[in-house]
């Protein structure tokens, strides 16, 4: 009896530290146990991207999709779905707004609008089984571009879809391919993969390496043959210990099938591929930086030009691009650039993979058109606000990138949009912040992680970001003066001129762009010692309302400072000089007398 | 494990997955292509529903035509069973009591291939969310 379904189960980061895989070992014990393995087979995947409420169980061929399952769901599951072709209600998820249970994928509002390229086998195949991948057209493109193809012809492609790179900035990525291929012809060169994810909340090329790791590998040795290299360099974090485990299976089953190697498809081709693990460090996504850690050097950037094309790797003409941008190449050489360049923006075509974290329903990673709005993005795929707040804010691009606020609600959101809305597409982060989110520390904790990640090698970003950091401080604290505002803005701009790499230069756009954007806030903190958000500890005021207060003296009991006073049976008093903001009091009235200003 | 020594060899080998993987290609896919139910309940089961189930799916298999055949619960019509409900794109489900392999045949034939109906028709009597 062939196999008739297919239980995909989520093997990504997310999932498994969820328990994912007891999930799938009693999976297999059940249907062990029911003879049922030759009707319905076990199969890991990568992320699906709904990561919020994972372990992720996904039956095909009804796509029924299950949510957080338990290692003791698995018997349930096999035994009333499999079997009897009943789903688990129980364990379907739950729309946000009309708490009715979804039965499938295909009408959950998280799928509908997101259009999946690089993500096209992420949640699909098993990544550690190279057929599977090939089934999907693996390695076909690598195969068209050796036989069908001149290097010139594939760079041409590649310009004509319009492709930039989704690491940040945004090159166009055809471009890129012409200067290495056109720079010192004849010599050894490299391709590198920028997989050096360090944007705090950014998981895009992570899952992308743990749940298709063959289209990557596909996408360099396409870059190879274009530039002229033989040998490439996945250059990933040391942190990410399942990408790393997936890619080196990946590797070893590429080169046992001669997909990597010499002589590929008997075209003469060679390409090799290896990894080098970085320490975690932010500036080490830069990529002089990157390239300098790969050699055994400091993680230092170094000025550009040269740019890697013209001296990179063991100054040799190197090509680096981000992990997503390589995933989309496979896509373009198969379908052709002119199916690409119809999705997007008149100049960003293609897709975005986001990773949505924040005061959002449905956090997780998504694959959108450029172009999308962000309304569309926050609402309708993230299920809008969590718990029913108000919508304050979205940070786009990391550290390194700004806050859209509600006005940017329907902007379309490609690379050029973004910039002039005062922030930056970046890697794909996007940090969704509500009412309850005070944006001076939003800017001081963005400040805080780039004043960790400076290099040190120049001074304004070095000393600069340290200075920018402690006025924000300041002004968290009740002590800032409306001089400091105005210093934030103008070493905030001296930075920016000054720094030398791409760390520095872009670090003060979170104060910028929170400065642009919620001046109101900044002037309440500084003038009226007041956090709207009530975020700011030190601004906060515990008072106790005489008309409500019965005089317990439970707070003045409880209070580690001794800062209330007051006699029985009569109101009690706060000695603001003296409280030291723990709370204590709010939680001990019973009376509910006390209120936070 | 031989390797892939040119084009033909790699297209070879994605010919021979396609039989694994189209259960999953085809559910991607669900809304364009023929979407068959068949009621596996208790009622189901007891008149033959798994015979019913393995014939569509080999024959529909060997006769090329790209379908999905999913089991799912009782459709609450247990003095007919077995049921299926086939799902033409952009029609209507239709839903077919007493379906042995001997009608199954009649409904390849006559209904997923040239789009007459059968006899045996039964009324949907529910809505699905």
């Amino acid at each position: 009896m062939a196999i008739k379904m297919h239980i995909l189960v989520c093997g990504g980061t997310g999932c498994s530290a969820s328990s994912s895989h007891e999930v799938i070992a009693e999976l297999n014990k059940e249907l062990e146990a029911h003879n049922l393995t030759d009707f319905a087979k076990v199969v890991v995947t990568g992320c699906f991207g709904f990561c919020e409420r994972g372990p992720i169980v996904k039956i095909i061929p009804d796509n029924t999709f299950y949510t957080r399952v338990k290692p003791e769901d698995a018997k349930e599951i096999i035994e009333e779905h499999i079997i009897k072709g009943r789903k688990v209600n129980r364990l379907l998820y739950v729309a946000p707004d009309t708490n009715e249970h979804v039965s499938d994928s295909k009408h959950m509002e998280f799928y509908k609008k997101q259009v999946r390229i690089a993500l096209r086998n992420c949640g699909f195949i098993d990544p550690e089984n190279i057929e599977e991948s090939i089934a999907r057209e693996g390695y076909a493109a690598l195969g068209k571009c050796l036989t069908e193809m001149t290097p010139a012809q594939v760079i041409e492609e590649i310009k004509k879809s319009g492709l930039r790179g989704r690491g940040g900035a945004g090159f166009p990525t055809g471009t890129k391919w012409e200067i290495a291929s056109k720079s010192r012809v004849g010599e050894q060169k490299y391709v590198v993969c920028n997989a050096d994810e360090g944007d705090p909340g950014a998981f895009m090329d992570r899952s992308l390496l743990e749940g298709d790791p063959h289209s990557i590998l596909e996408a360099m040795a396409i870059c190879g043959y274009c530039i002229g290299a033989d040998h490439g360099l996945i250059y990933i974090r040391a942190e990410y210990p399942l990408a790393i485990h997936r890619l080196q299976v990946a590797i070893k089953q590429a080169e046992e099938y001669g997909l990597l190697g010499e002589d590929i498809m008997g075209t003469g081709f060679n390409f090799t591929i290896e990894l080098r693990y970085g320490a975690g460090a932010f500036v080490c996504g830069e990529e002089t930086a990157l390239i300098h850690s790969m050699e055994g050097k400091r993680g230092e950037p170094t000025f550009k030009p040269p740019f890697p094309a013209q001296s990179g790797y063991l100054e040799k003409p190197t090509n680096v691009n981000n992990v997503e941008t390589y995933a989309n190449i496979p896509v373009i050489i198969n379908k052709g650039a002119d199916w690409f360049n119809k999705i997007g923006t008149e100049k960003s075509k293609g897709t975005k993979v986001f990773a949505l974290a924040g005061k959002v329903n449905n956090v997780g990673l998504i694959e959108v058109p450029m172009g999308i709005t962000l309304r569309e993005i926050i609402y309708e795929i993230g299920g809008g606000i969590k718990g029913g707040k108000k919508f304050k804010a979205v940070q786009t691009g990391g550290p390194s990138g700004g806050c859209l606020t509600e006005k940017h609600l329907d902007t379309p959101i490609d690379y050029d949009s973004l910039v002039a809305a005062g922030s930056m597409m970046g890697s794909g982060g996007m940090i969704v912040m509500d009412e309850d989110n005070c944006m001076v520390d939003v800017a001081k904790f963005y400040l805080g992680f780039t004043v960790e990640e400076s290099c040190g090698k120049c001074t304004p970003c070095r000393v600069g970001n340290k200075r920018l950091l402690e006025i924000l401080t300041k002004i968290t604290e009740g002590k800032g003066t409306m001089q400091d505002l105005e210093e934030l803005k103008n070493l905030s701009n001296v930075i920016k001129d000054a720094a030398l790499c791409g760390l520095g230069q872009t670090s003060p756009n979170p104060v910028l762009s929170t400065i642009n954007n919620f001046w109101d806030e900044y002037v309440e903190h500084v003038t009226e010692k007041k956090c709207r958000a009530g975020q700011c500890k030190a601004l906060k005021q515990y008072v106790i309302n005489p008309d409500v207060c019965k005089g317990c003296t439970a707070c003045a009991r409880a209070c580690p400072v001794g800062a209330i006073s007051g006699t029985v049976k009569n109101p009690h008093v706060i000695d603001q000089s003296k409280c030291i903001k723990c709370g204590t009091c709010y939680e001990k009235c019973k009376f509910g007398a006390i209120s936070i200003k | 494990m031989e390797k892939i020594k040119n084009l033909a060899d790699l297209r070879k080998m994605k010919e021979g997955m396609l039989g694994k993987m189209s259960l999953r290609e085809n559910s991607n896919s669900s809304e364009a292509i023929i979407q068959i139910k068949v009621g596996m309940a208790t009622s189901g089961i007891a008149s033959g529903a798994k015979e019913t189930m393995n014939y569509l799916i080999t024959e529909l298999d060997r006769r090329d035509i790209k379908a999905l055949v999913m089991q799912v619960g009782d459709m609450g019509y247990c003095h007919s069973e077995p049921t299926i409900e086939v799902t033409i794109p952009g029609k209507e489900p239709v839903v077919f009591g007493k379906v042995d392999t001997v009608r199954a045949e009649e409904i390849i034939d006559k209904y997923i291939v040239k789009g007459e109906l059968v006899e045996g028709i039964l009324p949907a009597n529910y809505r699905t969310i």
